[in-house]
Order: C-alpha cells, then sequence, then structure tokens
C-alpha cells in the first residue's frame, strides 16, 4: 500500500475549516439539545471555534492582535459562564426543571 | 510531521464536538467539551500560540469547565427527557444534511480564497509568548484590559446576587 499523500504541513485552511466544522458543531448543539446545561456548553463550544480563527489570522498575519482578542474572549467566557450558570440556578430554585421546553412562561 | 499532528488533534476534536451534540447526559457532554479544549490547545501550540495555549487548559478546561461539573453536580443533572417530536421533526431529518451541505459550502470556499500555498510551519510564529502578550496587553490595548477587570467585578457581583439564598 503506498503511502498516503500527506503533505508535510497543514494548510491554513485546514485550521479555518475545523474552526467552520466546530462552529456549525456548536450551533447544531445549541439547536438540538434541551437540557439548559448542555445548551450552554454548546455556546462555549462555539466561543471556543471562534478563537481557533483569531489565532489562525494571527498567524497568517504575523501579529499577536488575534491573540490578544482571544485572550478577550477567553475573559468574557469566564464572566459569562460565571452568570450564566448563577441565572440556571435560579431558574432551577424557580421551575425544579433544566428543559429549556418546560421553561415556556413567555410563550404565546 | 504538522499535518500529521493536525490531523490526529482535529480528529479529537470533532469527534469529541459530535459527542457533546449526542450524549443525552450533561456529565458526558462536560467531559467531551474539556476534550475539545485540550486538543484546540495543542492546535494552538502548533500556531505557536504558546500563552493561549497554556490560558485555553488552566481558565477554559481547568476554571470554567470545573464550574459547568459543579452546576451538573449540584443541580444532580440527570439524562435529557424524551419529549415527542412535533414540529421538531422536519429539522431532526433535514437539519444533518444541511448541515454537512453547509460544512461542504464553507470548506469549499475557504479552500478557493485561501492560498493552498499557505502552510503552517511549527515554529515560524515567535510572538505568541507572554512576554510579546503582555506588552501588547499594557500598551496597545491597556483600556480594553483595566476594563475586562472591571466586567469581571460586575459578573462576579451578578453571579452572587442571582444564586444567593432569598432570606425573607
Amino acid at each position: 500500500m503506498p503511502p498516503l499523500p500527506i503533505p508535510a504541513a497543514a494548510p491554513l485552511s485546514w485550521y479555518l475549516t475545523l474552526s467552520a466544522v466546530l462552529f456549525a458543531l456548536g450551533v447544531a448543539g445549541f439547536l438540538y439539545r434541551r437540557n439548559i446545561i448542555t445548551v450552554f456548553m454548546s455556546i462555549e463550544l462555539m466561543l471556543n471555534a471562534v478563537n481557533l480563527s483569531f489565532i489562525t489570522f494571527s498567524y497568517k498575519l504575523k501579529q499577536v492582535d488575534g491573540h490578544i482578542f482571544s485572550f478577550f474572549v477567553m475573559v468574557v467566557a469566564a464572566a459569562e459562564a460565571a452568570v450564566g450558570l448563577a441565572i440556571i440556578l435560579t431558574v432551577f430554585k424557580n421551575r425544579q426543571t433544566l428543559e429549556i421546553d418546560e421553561l415556556n412562561s413567555l410563550k404565546n | 510531521m504538522d499535518a500529521l499532528l493536525f490531523m490526529i488533534f482535529a480528529a479529537i476534536a470533532v469527534v469529541c464536538g459530535v459527542n457533546l451534540i449526542l450524549q443525552t447526559h450533561p456529565i458526558s457532554s462536560a467531559l467531551s467539551l474539556i476534550g475539545v479544549m485540550g486538543a484546540l490547545a495543542a492546535l494552538y501550540l502548533l500556531l505557536g500560540g504558546e500563552f493561549i495555549a497554556a490560558a485555553q487548559l488552566v481558565v477554559y478546561a481547568g476554571a470554567i469547565m470545573v464550574l459547568f461539573v459543579f452546576v451538573i453536580m449540584l443541580l444532580n443533572a440527570g439524562t435529557e427527557h424524551k419529549t415527542p417530536m412535533g414540529k421538531g421533526t422536519w429539522a431532526k431529518y433535514a437539519g444533518v444534511p444541511l448541515l454537512v451541505a453547509f460544512l461542504g459550502l464553507v470548506a469549499y470556499l475557504v479552500q478557493s480564497i485561501v492560498p493552498a500555498t499557505d502552510n503552517v510551519v511549527f515554529g515560524e510564529f515567535r510572538k505568541g509568548t507572554a512576554l510579546e502578550i503582555g506588552r501588547a496587553l499594557f500598551t496597545t490595548y491597556l483600556l480594553p484590559f483595566e476594563l475586562t477587570s472591571v466586567l469581571i467585578l460586575i459578573a462576579i457581583l451578578g453571579a452572587i446576587v442571582l444564586a444567593r439564598k432569598e432570606i425573607d
């Protein structure tokens, strides 16, 4: 069997495509899952995918700015996780459920 | 070698990401997300971002995911209930093919826009060190950096106010 034609270095487009794939997986998880914690984790997956794009473009442009932006995304994600999980705790305390389909007081 | 490493870690990231969606128990999803974050940290390292790779492991996989696992344990979150498929049936069967088609389109566009000769060579980008990032953070980005400290303070206060026990 001949060796697989693997290039010596991965092209930049592979990284960007992987970022798109992970972002799409995050969107799919956000739409499909019904547990509020899993929905929240899908958002984190999307943030991670965007971070990969930032780092890739930072490599391409030979500038450190992409790293700074992805650092800020991490900071915002940490703040968002703290507040979001506190909201989830409050929702669970008041409604005794984590299913987003049952949290429909604002519907209609 | 670089391409092989990329393929290994990209495969780990994608498999863990798919597992995140498919698992019905939140703790399995959380562990899959930690897998995605670990693989992404390795990819950041390949791209020359050593500081960001370390921050990814410490902040994301370490702090944020521990918070998630804490809440999952605290709320004793179990497996999702199966809700009857009403309006979602169409989305359930058309969603995955549409997603794959969309991703194919995106991949094609990226391949056609980004020149194929643009390769990622490990060690070529040397500005990802803590020194360079710290320098940029405390000169060019000083104001945003200080603003994030205010943001985090507000987030902490908000979390405490939201999650405290009501005293009647």
